[in-house]
């Protein structure tokens, strides 16, 4: 089988052929990079994607304070991640990197604060 | 039990309930808005009219040519910009021409003073970007530009000052009359009163028909326009008409009076008073026939469009007075365009009406017909901003980056008399959101401002009143 | 009158790169001056990822990129004044500005950057008729609500204009639980970037309509749908075409224009094209030592090549106020031809000792062309290029050999072709 896509390892957006059997890739092309290369054999076999959001902080600056997965997560669990982080509440102080989340959902990843509150 | 109920917050209400503020008496101003100057008033030319529109004899072409006059002094007590630029009515064709002297006989029978009939020669020179095809025109020094809402709005503030009731979001659903009093059935739940003054715009005749006078018919004319940059705003030095037919006097290009360039209105009429939405077809028309008096006008350089309802009846005559079928109904109905110009004209007609039916009436000794002077920072020198900020450090902080308005103004205009309750109403009252970027900036910093001195959520806060919430409910 | 060496209107990417460059090349003062509550401009609220993969490497969200200029900042003497809007620069480098803390500024300074940024376009412009209803907001003022103030601005939700911002909306919404129904795109082609299509709608199953348009909103309160037109070449609605969307929100993602303002004010010559100041290889407007750099100067889709940008601009006013660009100057043009709509910088000074890159962007999309760049009549460069894009920024280095080889009446120009 053959799979014509666009890349989203980079802005440039390469148009990617894959030819592939099943779960098995046979050949990537139209790629410019590595990262075109496993970008396509991921999206052929376990397809996954970061995501980003807010967690509610208590005491923050802002009423609430953006997180990212701190790697990719299976493209399917993205909105049983969401509802994960939709019941996170932290308090302030926060800062970059800070974990909210250990090994979300079973996907091995974290969710991290992306911006620093110091609060009120 | 009020003396004097007035429902309808636009100018007409306004104006009158600042008159009347000057006597002993109970007043209340309702609106079913949550703000004043929602209806006709909110969205029409802001032209001061000299006067020989109307027909003679006609009350209309009374109260204008006396308004007019007025217009100045009372812009000038209340602190509201006016500015008289003049207006130009332009022939395009023989028969036009002809029919500016038509006008201008109507103007010298009306009272009008100092008109002239203009060469081709003259009005270009007065109007260069004037399409050159024009003949001629009718040249009406007397006429000005105002700002309907902001003249509202600062006689609302005057009003309360002096004593009158502001009740918003006060729509009259019913109306009994006995031999006292007259009582109207509200959102805001009973209200009496002596009498009640009917000023409510297009919705006039439904509020004297619940009244029991079925006299009255109003119909909703939709006029649309364009607001474009000030930029342009110097593209005409002169209010420019077309010569007027019988929806209207056609599609005017001006100045208003914050320098922007005002191109409109058209002329429909429709069926639900309450539709305030523009139309391709309307807005296409705008253009077509603002290019004919000024071919160079560009509606690229619009940064808002926007539709305005005028109250339009039958005999395009002001129906002022005591209602023959209901003695404490006291109507201020059918006041379309020249209504604006007519507003104190109008409001001292109907002084006269409520001194004779409460006999002897004494003005207040503490009564003030003034409005205090908003701060506008934009206006000011740096010595003068620094003095400001060192005396209320929130005028140092701009909110509105487009029209230079501080956190301090948007503070005063919550705070006022009759206070912004809602976005749009902060936007009348300070400009902020106004300018090129229409509120992309500070629009959020608006709803939390308000939020703020309201001590309420922001999804509390709306646009107009209303449903119109900005927010819905919070993402966590 | 305060005294400074540098004023740097703006504190997001643009201005903190100019400053923190400034300062690596000697200059002793510098403040920065910056209307938010905090440094780090509209990265603040881009909480999305996918910045800084040139510039750092690694793929960083908005905050993360401006975190990292701010603790550099803060690693140095440059003063900071935040809640501080500027209300003009004269022709003399006199910054007035104000805040709630020093009340009027003035600041008389020996250069200036300008790094203001820029806006969205608003409704207005665009003259869509119907009602004014509350729910019609630009995608920037969502994106705020949602990410910084935490509420949803929106439940059923069209987006008008496939421009970045709008396709990282959609995905912003639908994670947060709106449905967002369409992105309609008023152009045969997206100005957004491919990646963006793919991950923000292609992922969720939200289509992208190109050539249709929004021609009327509904809802006398509250917005309560819009109809939405295919149009025909000349981006007019085509008739018969119309369809009515229920939604409670219309996000309008339709352009970036420079901030400029402040620029005109000051009487600094504008591009018609970019809508941003016309400048030289160091990014120095028409005005001697007053500087522009990042969105102000020309809206860029990539927040590493405002750094970039910003860089060149900060050793530009570096060298202004130290006195080290006394050599000799000769200006001469750049020149967009054929299907290139603008180049930045405008002018190239050839007696310039480095290699200068020209940022540019194509007016359509085409596919296997060449770039070529040319000047008196000789060939420079000609690379062949797969796809370009109007939402894709492109560049090409002159070497400062070449430019040393031409003369005051020459020319550069770039163009697309076969």
């Amino acid at each position: 089988m053959k799979k014509v896509m666009n890349c989203i390892a980079c802005p440039l957006g390469c148009l990617i052929t894959v030819e592939y059997d099943g779960s098995e890739v046979l050949s990537v092309t139209g790629n410019t990079c590595k990262r075109g290369d496993a970008y396509a054999r991921t999206e052929i076999t376990n397809p996954v994607r970061s995501i980003h959001s807010t967690v509610k902080v208590n005491g923050g600056e802002h009423p609430v304070v953006p997180c990212k997965t701190s790697g990719p997560i299976p493209k399917g669990a993205i909105f049983d991640v969401m509802k994960e982080i939709n019941k996170v509440t932290v308090d302030a102080p926060v800062s970059i990197g800070q974990v909210f989340i250990k090994d979300v959902c079973g996907t091995g990843v974290d969710i991290v604060a992306t911006n620093n509150d110091c609060g009120k | 039990m009020y003396d004097i109920a007035i429902v309808g917050a636009g100018v007409t209400g306004a104006m009158t309930a600042r008159e009347l503020s000057q006597y002993d008496l109970k007043i209340a101003l309702l609106d079913k808005c949550n703000d004043v100057a929602m209806g006709a008033t909110k969205a029409n030319s802001g032209i001061v009219h000299a006067g020989f529109d109307a027909a003679e004899g006609s009350l209309m072409a009374k109260l204008n040519v006396e308004g007019c006059a007025m217009m100045a002094e009372t812009c000038k007590k209340l602190n509201v910009p006016y500015k008289n630029n003049g207006s130009l009515v332009v022939a395009f064709s023989e028969e036009e021409t002809e029919h500016l002297q038509k006008l201008y006989d109507r103007g010298v029978k009306n009272g009008v003073p100092d008109m002239k009939i203009l060469s081709k020669e003259e009005l270009l020179a007065m109007e260069p970007n004037l399409n050159p095809d024009a003949c001629g025109a009718l040249y009406a020094p007397t006429a000005g530009i105002v700002c309907p809402y902001e003249l509202t709005i600062a006689a609302t503030e005057c009003a309360v000052t002096n004593g009158v009731e502001f009740i918003r979001n006060c729509e009259v659903k019913a109306v009994e009359t006995d031999d006292e009093k007259i009582t109207l059935d509200t959102t805001q739940g009973k209200i009496e009163a002596k009498y009640v003054i009917n000023a409510a715009g297009v919705f006039a005749d439904d509020l004297a028909r619940m009244a029991g006078d079925d006299t009255i018919h109003i119909t909703a004319r939709r006029g649309e326009y364009f607001l474009l940059d000030k930029s342009v705003g110097n593209t005409v030095n002169h209010t420019i008409f077309q010569c007027p037919s019988k929806m209207g006097k056609g599609i005017l290009v001006a100045q208003t009076v914050d320098g922007n360039l005002l191109m409109g209105p058209t002329a429909e009429d429709i069926e639900d008073k309450s539709d305030v939405s523009t139309s391709n077809a309307g807005l296409n028309n705008v253009k077509k026939f603002a290019a004919k008096s000024v071919p160079t006008i560009n509606a690229r350089n619009a940064i808002t469009s926007f539709t305005g309802l005028r109250a339009h009846a039958d005999a395009h005559e002001f129906i002022i007075g005591v209602s023959e079928k209901n003695p404490r109904l006291i109507n201020a109905a059918g006041i379309e365009s020249p209504g604006l110009s007519s507003s104190p004209a109008i409001a001292k007609y109907i002084d006269n009406i409520v001194k004779s039916l409460f006999g002897d009436l004494t003005v207040k000794a503490d009564y003030d017909d003034t409005r205090e002077a908003p701060v506008r920072f934009r206006h000011m020198t740096d010595e003068e901003r620094e003095e400001l900020i060192k005396k209320n450090s929130a005028y140092g902080r701009i909110i509105c980056r487009c029209e230079t308005i501080t956190e301090g103004e948007i503070l005063d205009a919550i705070h006022a008399p009759a206070g912004a309750r809602d976005v749009d109403g902060v936007k009348r009252r300070t400009r902020a959101g106004m300018g090129r970027c229409q509120g992309g900036f500070c629009g959020s910093k608006v709803v939390e401002i308000l939020a703020r001195e309201l001590g309420c959520e922001l999804n509390d806060i709306t646009k107009f009143g209303g449903n119109s919430n900005i927010l819905f409910d919070r993402t966590k | 009158m305060l005294q400074y060496d540098l004023v740097v209107v703006g504190g997001g990417p643009a201005g903190m790169a100019a400053a923190l460059k400034a300062k690596e090349c000697g200059v002793s003062k510098i403040v920065i001056l910056e209307r938010a509550e905090t440094l780090g401009g509209i990265l603040e609220q881009c909480i999305h990822t996918g910045f800084g993969l040139h510039y750092f490497g690694e793929e960083l969200s908005g905050p993360e990129y401006a975190a990292r200029f701010i603790e550099l900042v803060k690693q140095t003497d440059i003063d900071v004044k935040v809640n501080t809007m500027v209300l003009s620069v004269s022709d003399d480098k006199v910054v007035t500005a104000v805040n709630t803390a020093d009340g009027l500024l003035k600041i008389q300074a020996k250069a200036v950057v300008l790094a203001m940024g820029c806006r969205e376009r608003p409704r207005g412009a665009l003259q869509i008729a119907g009602t004014r209803a509350s729910g019609i907001m630009t995608a920037g003022t969502a994106q705020k609500y949602v990410n910084i103030d935490g509420y949803m601005p929106g439940k059923k939700v069209v987006i008008l204009g496939s421009g970045d911002i709008g396709l990282i909306m959609a995905r912003r919404m639908t994670l947060e639980g709106a449905e967002v129904k369409v992105v309609c795109e008023l152009m045969p082609f997206s100005g957004g970037l491919t990646r963006n299509i793919v991950q923000c709608l292609d992922d969720f199953g939200i289509p992208l309509r190109l050539s249709t348009t929004v021609i009327e909103t509904h809802g006398k309160e509250r917005l309560e749908g819009v109809t939405i037109a295919q149009v025909d070449d000349h981006l007019q609605p085509i008739p018969g075409t119309e369809e009515y969307i229920e939604c409670d929100t219309l996000m309008l993602s339709v352009g970036l224009i420079p901030e400029n303002e402040l620029t005109k004010q000051a009487g600094i010559g504008l591009d018609r094209i970019t809508n941003g100041a016309v400048v030289n290889e160091m990014r120095e407007t028409d005005h001697k030592g007053i500087f522009a750099c990042g969105n102000v100067l020309q809206v860029h889709d990539l927040v590493d090549y405002v750094t970039l940008e910003s860089q060149i601009a900060g050793e530009g006013a570096a060298r202004y106020i130290l006195g080290q660009d006394s050599d000799e100057k000769v200006y001469i043009n750049t020149k967009p031809e054929n299907g290139v709509r603008y180049i930045v910088p405008q002018k190239v000074n050839i007696k310039s000792k480095e290699d200068v890159k020209l940022y540019f962007r194509v007016g359509a999309i085409y596919k296997n062309k060449k770039l070529t760049v040319e000047a008196d009549g000789n060939v420079i460069s000609s690379k062949k290029k797969v796809k370009l894009a109007p939402g894709e920024m492109e560049n090409v280095v002159i070497p400062a050999d070449v430019l040393a080889s031409l003369n005051e009446n020459s020319t550069i120009t770039v163009r697309v072709e076969d």
